[in-house]
């Protein structure tokens, strides 16, 4: 986390000197193979030590010193791989044009996603063991997925989009089976694939067809083709929006496609669930942003009421239903639904104030869930049981610690002023964005307060059970948090309410990153009268 | 030419779609899945004689990924039988959204 | 439409043929049904068992292994093809590489994908999925 911080300053510094400077910032020609490599140093990083963690994990027999070590490495690697995305963002290297894209919006996506991986495997390398998951495989399982989510930050043509995706998604298949002796894990990677492949094929159609109507996958050359030759009413290119729209709704589990999410976030194993909940989402999520703006600026204003009303029911189904959850990790599972929810409005808004709210939402909401998951693993009994709500009474007063940091995870997720450090900040510039918009949504901004206001329900609910609620005498004695754990627990915890009170940095910092190919004239317009300063 | 291969292809696609949410045997609607694959793999082939071979090696990716689908539902079917003794989608039911 | 004629000669062709065979041999033959002639035919040698039979699951292992190696030979055909312009550094002449601008790129770029490959092929071997006992 320290790192992430040091890293993000450090190029938000360098930024703003190359800013000052009026020589223009390198830039990659991703025509040349060598620099199409080079440009993908980081996800080749990943990939590649991947495969060789691979061979480390069968070289031996399974057992948990094993599964342990190979844990440790793949950390290491997530380490490395963050060092060099850094190293990447701070040189300020752009690529206007290709396949992929160079950018500050990728780097800033990697980041979240890498902190997501690290998060997952230190969680699952502890929690594995007790559910008799000693597999070392499972730790590059989510490396792979982790290498398919970069991919999906860095597409700028949708057959990587495809690509990514799969990579993503099949290793999670398989993760969400992960505890072979368990019928739910099994029946959730069943209905996960299933729907899953259903969408894929969605997915998949969609860019069939808008490479039909427009002759290329390229995201920038479609949204040319699509602005020169008015494709915008092509019945094609409607319909393959339409089935892209339908593809990533099930993949961020937006309402109504969401059916899938609840049932397999309940049956994964925990680690994994709060991989699906954050990493999964956030990659989606910016692959999804980024076609929106990049391939499809004119069309968004056709499409601004199929996605409106998607972010309205999905804020509201999300949360209400949220309030029946008796089972934490089932709440957890519908909250994250509400989130989706509230991402899609920085989508509506479509324009550079919605994409630097994005990406400052994704940091505090990737943060709060990886903590409020690390809790339930950490008071979770093997076999998942002790995750119902009523098992965190008086939660207070035998780990006050632990009941703070969850509390402040609440709060995070729910958007609470100082309590809830960076959550507040968050819905808070996703609120901004909506009202700022070029035609301001300001009914949509009300209902996502309303909303909030709905999820209060729950969210304190839990804060409430663990302070007021008086601790049952047969509660189950509470385990000393291992170290992995623990850290994700009181970092995450730490980092939101450190940004909570300093939030202007890290707001400079994500409003840096809008990336300068999205979004035509506005965004372009001050980039370039700070590198003419 | 192309109108007829892309009428097909979108008949393939619906005929999958409506089998993936009717039918009830996890292999069966895994098969539909596939034949939504493949239908977008005939649109691919159609379009390439419009705008090229490109078109054709995005067909080769399509049937990897499907390859790799393939293998690791089979697993994951495998999987549920052993703790199930069935595949079949209405009996699948101990997490009830 | 007119592409379409010979198909659909072929296809009445075809559904011609086959009513022609079966209903000449239904008028033609007598019917003396013997035990030998009812078993099904299985080239020859006399048929064992039942033909639902159960397989053992080693085959869907085998199966799914089959499946991942052999579509990624697919990949090598259209290598093959485009070899040419992956090992020059700079568009080719008269179908030809100019001297000195030969690049490993191509190369580099099978050996890598068979490199992984290979990594998943010692994966497998050592995970004991290719041993059938």
């Amino acid at each position: 986390m320290l790192l992430l911080q040091s890293a993000l300053v450090q190029s938000a510094l360098v930024q703003a000197a190359l800013g000052a400077l009026p020589a223009a910032r390198p830039t990659w020609n991703l025509a040349l193979p060598g620099q199409l490599l080079g440009a993908l140093g980081p996800d080749l990083l990943l990939a590649g030590g991947a495969v060789l963690l691979l061979l480390v994990a069968v070289a031996r027999p399974e057992s948990d010193r094993h599964q342990r070590a190979v844990g440790w490495a793949s950390l290491g690697l997530v380490g490395l791989t963050i060092v060099a995305v850094v190293a990447y963002a701070s040189r300020g290297a752009l690529a206007t044009e290709g396949p992929i894209a160079v950018d500050t919006f990728r780097w800033a996506v990697d980041i979240v996603v890498l902190i997501g991986t690290g998060c997952t495997i230190a969680l699952s390398m502890e929690s594995n063991p007790l559910d008799g998951i000693l597999t070392a495989e499972s730790h590059v399982l989510v490396l792979f997925s982790a290498a398919g989510m970069l991919l999906l930050a860095a597409a700028r043509d949708l057959i990587l989009v495809f690509l990514g995706i799969e990579l993503m998604s099949v290793a999670v298949y398989i993760l969400s089976g992960l505890d072979r002796r368990s019928e739910r894990s099994a029946e959730a990677a069943l209905k996960y694939f299933l729907l899953g492949a259903f969408s894929t094929g969605f997915l998949l159609y969609g860019i069939a067809l808008v490479y039909g109507a427009t002759g290329s996958t390229n995201l920038a050359t479609i949204g040319e083709h699509v602005a020169r030759y008015s494709l915008m009413y092509n019945p094609m290119l409607v319909a393959g929006v339409a089935l892209l729209l339908i593809g990533f709704s099930f993949k961020v589990a937006a309402v109504p496609f969401h059916m899938w999410a609840p049932d397999v976030y309940e049956g994964a194993p925990t680690p994994i669930t709060a991989f699906m909940a954050a990493a999964v989402k956030v990659a989606a999520f910016a692959a999804f942003l980024r076609i929106w703006l990049d391939a499809f600026p004119t069309v968004a204003y056709q499409w601004h009421n199929a996605i409106w009303l998607l972010a309205v029911l999905t804020m509201l189904v999300g949360n209400v239903v949220a309030l029946r959850q008796r089972n934490l990790k089932r709440m957890l599972a519908y909250s994250s639904i509400a989130h989706a929810g509230y991402l899609l409005v920085t989508v509506v808004v479509a324009n550079s104030l919605g994409a630097s709210a994005f990406l400052f939402y994704l940091v505090a909401y990737t943060l709060a869930t990886m903590g409020a998951f690390a809790v339930v693993i950490a008071l979770g009994e093997p076999g998942e049981r002790n995750q119902e709500i009523a098992d965190y009474a008086g939660l207070w007063t035998v780990e006050p610690w632990l009941a703070a940091a969850m509390a402040v995870f609440m709060m995070a997720l729910l958007g609470f002023p100082i309590a809830g450090g960076m959550g507040f900040f968050a819905k808070w510039y996703v609120i901004d964005a909506a009202i700022h918009a070029p035609h301001p949504q300001t009914v949509l901004a009300v209902i996502l307060v309303l909303a909030s206001v709905i999820s209060c329900g729950y969210y304190l609910g839990v804060v409430l059970t663990m302070f007021m609620k008086p601790r049952p005498a047969n509660a189950p004695a509470v385990r000393p948090v291992p170290t992995g754990t623990f850290l994700v627990i009181y970092l995450s915890a730490f980092t939101l309410l450190l940004f909570g009170v300093l939030p202007n940095g890290f707001v400079q910092l994500a409003h840096d990153s809008v990336p300068i190919s999205m979004v035509g004239a506005p965004a372009r317009a001050p980039v370039a009268s700070a590198a003419s300063r | 030419m192309l109108a007829e291969s892309i009428a097909l292809s979108a008949l393939l696609f619906v005929i999958g779609v409506v089998g993936v949410l009717t039918r009830r045997n996890a292999i069966i609607v895994f098969m539909c899945v596939e034949l939504m694959l493949n239908a977008v793999n005939l649109t691919f082939i159609a379009f390439g004689r419009v705008y090229g071979y490109g078109a054709q090696a995005i067909v080769i990716f399509v049937m990897t990924v499907a390859a790799a689908e393939a293998a690791v539902g089979l697993a994951i079917v495998i999987a549920i039988f052993r703790h199930r003794q069935t595949v079949d989608l209405d009996s699948i039911n101990l997490l009830k959204g | 439409m007119k592409a379409y004629v010979p198909v659909l000669l072929l296809i009445v062709f075809v559904i011609a043929n086959a009513v022609m065979i079966i209903g000449l041999s239904h008028l033609l033959t007598r019917r003396r049904p013997t035990p030998e002639k009812q078993t099904p035919y299985e080239s020859g040698v006399p048929p064992l068992g039942d033909a639902r039979e159960r397989f053992s699951i080693k085959f869907s292992m085998v199966a799914m292994l089959f499946i991942i190696f052999d579509i990624e030979t697919v990949f090598m055909i259209p290598w093959g093809v485009a070899y040419r312009e992956l090992s020059c550094g700079v568009p080719l002449v008269h179908g030809g590489c100019p001297t000195g601008q030969l690049s490993f790129f191509g190369l580099s770029e099978m050996l890598v994908f068979i490199g992984i490959l290979f990594a998943g092929y010692v994966y497998v071997w050592k995970k004991g999925a290719l041993q059938w006992d």
